[in-house]
């Protein structure tokens, strides 16, 4: 019964993790987005080119925090969730 | 003459040793403490002993004793580029002093307020140089420091403070009454609006760091097994070798350590700078000036 509930523990927190993840669609559209309308920009003035890019890839730094959260909570489920909640489990049935 | 020159160079050497010294001091003691670990080993950073305090025990961890060895290294690298300088005869090493304090000063001039020109610039390199030599202590193979929360945690607290402070110069009453603008219903917001500024810079800097740690290593660990799985049928040593490892995590190594690290330096430095100087109400004050000006001339 115990290995059970620690293979449900263990089970869970990996699905949470993949879950969490699909937050990476966002930054990738809006960086995409960014880096399409940087490439216009560029296209339709070649001079700027320099300002373009530090101001690109300023925005898309910016852009990537939501992605960034998500792969922090991941990396929370898969390395220190497990431990913490087996502990929990163990102590609650007085083990 | 010459004794003076023979005195210069036994100083550059020393300083030299100062820049140095702190690094291999760093490897020799992961050398010396680091447990031998099979497979893929992905940990925060090692604890190597802890004070006792009233509260709670005071922990020294390998991300404060490597921030030392950071700042004692930057410092040894800004003596020995600084001394010496003469104003008419310039060196290599003046010349690159003079660059990035120039480079240094234009960014601050382009993207913060008149009022912090002269005050701001040091602070900001501090942190840059400081994050930028952080990350790139990876390829040495070192623990990066920034790779810790709690370190960049403190930068966000400390970011946090400043921004606070210039808010305040506006008058107690009226950073409290910007908490309820627009109206009175928007305060919970507003609180937890300004409590994630540093949150949000803290957990990006962090985040961008530790998710190329863990994705070296889980590329070299899966680069061992699969060479062992394609290239084992080889005769004797040879199919120990994992070739696969050669070269590949090399150029992970140079998008998640060299150039990541250097962006969210200037990232970091970058909002630090837009967040203090949109703080500052520069309109209220220029207001309250006037203001003064006018009121002895109306008693007049």
């Amino acid at each position: 019964m115990l290995e059970l509930a620690i293979g449900i523990i263990l089970g869970c927190c990996a699905l949470g993790a993949g879950c969490a993840m699909i937050a990476g669609i966002g930054p990738g559209i809006g960086e995409g987005n960014a880096v399409g309308k940087a490439c216009e920009a560029i296209g339709r003035q070649p001079e700027s080119k320099g300002s373009v890019t530090s101001t690109m890839i300023m925005g898309c730094a910016i852009a990537e925090t939501t992605g960034i959260y998500a792969l922090v909570i991941a990396i929370l489920l898969i390395f220190v969730a497990p431990n913490i909640l087996v502990g929990v489990l163990l102590r609650a049935i007085g083990q | 003459m010459k004794e003076q020159q023979r005195k210069f160079r036994l100083v550059d050497g020393l300083l030299i040793a100062m820049m140095v010294l702190p690094m291999l001091a760093a490897i020799i003691l992961q050398v010396l403490t680091k447990p031998a670990s099979e497979g893929v080993s992905i940990t925060g950073a090692r604890i190597f002993f802890s004070i006792p305090m009233p509260l709670m025990p005071l922990v020294i961890t390998e991300a404060q004793v490597n921030t030392w060895l950071v700042m004692i290294s930057i410092t040894g690298l800004c003596l020995f580029l600084t001394h010496g300088i003469r104003e008419n005869k310039r060196g290599f090493r003046q010349m690159a002093a003079e660059w990035i304090v120039e480079k240094l000063d234009g960014l601050v001039r382009d993207n913060m307020d008149p009022v912090f020109h002269s005050t701001y610039a040091p602070f900001i390199g501090a942190i840059m140089a400081l994050s930028v030599f952080s990350s790139l202590m990876t390829l040495f193979g070192l623990f990066p420091p920034t790779s810790d929360v709690n370190v960049i945690a403190g930068w966000g607290i400390l970011v946090f403070i400043l921004i606070t402070k210039n808010k305040l110069k506006a008058g107690v009453p009226n950073y409290l009454k910007g908490f309820t603008e627009p109206f009175a219903l928007m305060l919970p917001m507003n609180i937890i609006s300004e409590v994630a500024t540093p949150v949000s810079m803290t957990f990006r800097h962090f985040g961008n760091v530790l998710s190329g740690s863990v994705i070296s290593a889980l590329v070299a660990w899966a680069l061992s097994g699969a060479s062992n799985a394609l290239l084992g049928w080889l005769p004797g040593v040879l199919g120990d070798i994992p070739f696969l490892q050669i070269g590949i995590p090399a150029i992970l190594s140079a998008y998640f350590d060299v150039f990541s690290g250097c962006i969210q330096a200037f990232i970091f430095a970058m909002l630090t700078m837009l967040y203090i100087s949109s703080a500052y109400p520069g309109e209220s004050i220029a207001a309250r000036e006037q203001r003064k000006k006018r009121e002895p001339a109306m008693a007049r």
